[in-house]
């Protein structure tokens, strides 16, 4: 971004005004989470830099908030790890099925009405999610699944599928439809042709779809109010009830895994992106 | 196509016509029914509860099947001014002792009294008498009933049970918008100083709005600076946008409530640049402004996101050929480069917009009293009210406004051009 050596003085003002602005804003985006970290490993109740910590003094940063979250005996943050790991990944499975085979459905060029089944099948995504826990709260309490967790499971493929159903049909917006005749022509059944030829091409979409499907089941917290009982609470849950009532550093804690695990996410979902894109080959 | 030309026909003798059109069905019901398991899935568990929605906030059965036989009767109550006939007055006491014997009056008074005002007394009046059987019921109904209380003789009482007798009513919508239906079944107006939803419905939009405003305002240059770095420098920024993206909302609304806490980091540094003194440190949290500033942050991706897709493929030579053509930046900006990010803004704008207005996690863990939005008022009414017709109906309200938005945003952009990532 170097400027032209024949640039104005006010034009030149102008562009370190901009990188100033630009500066401010990624650091809006990004600082809030690195307030986290520290605090985190603060060896007191408070939620403030203690003056040990600003001193750097070795014995004002513990591990005890970690030991609690893990050890603490009235602690509920295993159950509601273990709940959610299992509600999000059924959810995602269940999303991945349900939401390629729309996408696939989709992409034909034969599919009638696809304007308004595409506006329907995305709409989830678009209604406030107070609006959907409402709805599918009356719908688990008449069908008997209110306070289970296939009640849950079945809410979050409800707000998981929109991901995989955009994330997919964008993949198969750049397939080449000629591979799976090719496939036909040379004796392959359908079945044989999507595991063999179209899943392949098609799995960095439906991954990455996967990947948003798994999130939102992590990390959604309005449906799962509506419908969970004491039983079925999820990390989203604990956290919520934690911020309302009081701040505790374990909550810090808790909050520097669930971090660690959207990085690792982030990592994962850019370099499906990359390997997409190659696949597709668009370059850039 | 006329039946004196001659035909083309398949191998096996079918008109090619035909036997296209067969093969066009075919395809088109493989397409459909790849789709029909979810498109099953979601009207069953989400589209009809909707409707299930919208019938629970209409609903008024409860008074017509309590009272059948009192408003067959009053089908022959003509004359609206002055007291029902006496089989109106039977109706009433037969299906009032049908009410008591199974317990059910209580329900009845508390129903009638929401109509109007008085009603719980004189019916629990009416109940002590038939308990005592004291009422002969072989005498004039209208006479003994008139003479327990002065209120039975006041024909507007009459008229309030009247008013309840349709199955649907929609006074719930009016309620979200702080009316009701008057005495005269015309709709007035809540007092002033109780107008507390129509309050809740301008801050929701105001909210909304400037959130949408301050995001485009931000998200615009960081945008355009992504979309014109090299990508080396660009993939690295990119992470800034990114990971809030990924991280969960509630680990973003926690570092705000740290942040904006009175004794937090943001409040050090006013009071570091003496901005203000350190005794009188402002309450940044549990207000508007702490719901402004956490909303913003954590929506900002949403605005970057389709902005930088736009912007990227734009090509930076038309730039150069409107400064080439004498135009300064400022003039090639605002003329050429502009202009052609209008379908970002919309998607960017649009998508912020919609998902500001019905946020409901952040606002009631940092709004406070004064942050708090309709979305809260619904679950309030979800949780600790239990009014459910209400909180339905207020929840159908902001979905027509969201519905209508969507429509726009599929009009200008298109669903299926929404980009993730």
């Amino acid at each position: 971004m170097a400027l032209p050596s024949y640039t104005e003085t006010r034009y030149r003002i102008w562009h370190y005004i901009y990188i100033a602005i630009c500066s401010f804003v990624f650091f809006f985006l990004i600082a809030p989470l690195f307030v986290i970290f520290p605090l985190s490993f603060n060896a007191e109740e408070f939620l403030v830099f203690s003056e040990g910590m600003k001193n750097l003094d070795p014995d004002a940063f513990s591990l005890r908030w970690y030991k609690d979250m893990i050890y603490g005996t009235k602690n509920p943050w295993g159950l509601a790890a273990k709940n959610s790991f299992i509600i999000a990944i059924f959810a995602t499975i269940g999303s991945i099925i349900l939401g390629t085979l729309a996408a696939l459905g989709l992409s034909s060029r034969h599919m009638p009405y696809k304007g308004i089944i595409m506006a329907t099948l995305i709409s989830p995504m678009i209604v406030p999610l107070i609006i959907s826990g409402v709805a599918i709260f009356f719908f688990m309490a008449k069908a008997g699944l209110a306070a289970t967790h296939t009640g849950i499971v079945l809410a979050h493929i409800i707000l998981g599928t929109p991901f995989v159903v955009i994330t997919v049909t964008a993949t198969l917006s750049g397939f080449d439809h000629s591979v799976t005749r090719a496939a036909a022509s040379l004796g392959s059944n359908p079945v044989n042709t999507f595991m063999k030829i179209t899943l392949p091409l098609i799995l960095p979409g439906v991954i990455s779809g996967g990947l948003f499907a798994f999130v939102t089941s992590f990390d959604e917290v309005v449906v799962v109010l509506f419908l969970a009982g004491l039983e079925n609470t999820t990390i989203p849950v604990q956290m919520w009830t934690g911020l309302r009532e009081q701040l505790s550093p374990t909550i810090l804690a808790v909050a520097t895994c669930l971090i660690l695990l959207s990085t690792l996410i982030l990592v994962s979902a850019e370099l499906l992106r990359r390997r997409s894109e190659r696949l597709r080959g668009i370059n850039r | 196509m006329s039946s004196e030309t001659k035909q083309i026909l398949t191998t096996d003798g079918i008109p090619l016509e035909v036997s296209l059109k067969k093969a066009e069905k075919k395809n088109k019901i493989k397409a459909f029914l790849l789709v029909a398991p979810l498109l099953l899935f979601l009207v069953i568990t989400y589209i009809f509860p909707i409707g299930d929605m919208f019938m629970r906030s209409v609903d008024d059965r409860m008074v017509t099947n309590m009272l059948p036989k009192t408003f067959k009767a009053m089908e022959k109550w003509e004359n609206l001014d002055e007291l029902p006939p006496e089989e109106v007055y039977r109706g009433f006491y037969e299906d009032y002792k049908l009410l008591a014997e199974n317990q059910q009056h209580g329900k009845l008074g508390q129903r009638l009294n929401k109509e109007k005002n008085g009603f719980n007394t004189i019916t629990k009046k009416l109940f002590r008498q038939i308990k005592r059987k004291k009422i002969d019921e072989s005498a004039s109904l209208k006479e003994q009933i008139n003479k327990l209380h002065k209120r039975w003789r006041d024909v507007e009482y009459w008229q309030a049970i009247k008013r309840t007798a349709p199955p649907y009513t929609a006074s719930k919508y009016l309620k979200g918008m702080d009316m009701y239906f008057a005495a005269d079944g015309s709709i007035a107006q809540v007092d002033e100083d109780r107008r507390i939803h129509r309050i809740l419905w301008l801050r929701t939009l105001e909210i909304a709005f400037f959130v949408t405003l301050f995001c485009f305002f931000m998200g615009y240059p960081i945008a355009h600076l992504l979309a014109t770095l090299p990508m080396k420098y660009s993939n690295l920024l990119m992470i800034c946008v990114l990971l809030p993206f990924w991280t969960s909302l509630l680990v973003r609304t926690a570092s705000w409530m740290i942040l904006l806490q009175q004794q937090g980091i943001v409040n050090d540094f006013f009071v570091m640049i003496g901005l203000v003194t350190d005794d009188n440190r402002p309450e940044m949290m549990y207000n508007k402004v702490g719901t402004y500033v956490a909303m913003t942050q954590i929506l900002l991706p949403f605005m970057v996101l389709p902005l930088y897709s736009v912007m990227k493929t734009i090509s930076p030579s038309l730039m150069r050929a409107g400064k080439s053509l004498g135009g300064t930046p400022f003039v090639a900006f605002w003329k050429v480069y502009f202009p052609l990010t209008i379908p970002g803004i919309g998607a960017g704008c649009l998508l912020v917009f919609i998902l500001a207005i019905g946020y409901y996690i952040t606002p009631a863990l940092v709004g406070g009293a004064s942050g708090t939005l309709i979305s809260n008022q619904i679950a309030f009414h979800m949780k600790t009210t239990l009014d459910w017709s209400f909180a339905s109906a207020m929840g159908l309200m902001l979905l027509t406004g969201v519905l209508v938005i969507y429509w726009i945003y599929n009009k200008l952009v298109g669903v299926d051009n929404i980009k993730l990532g």
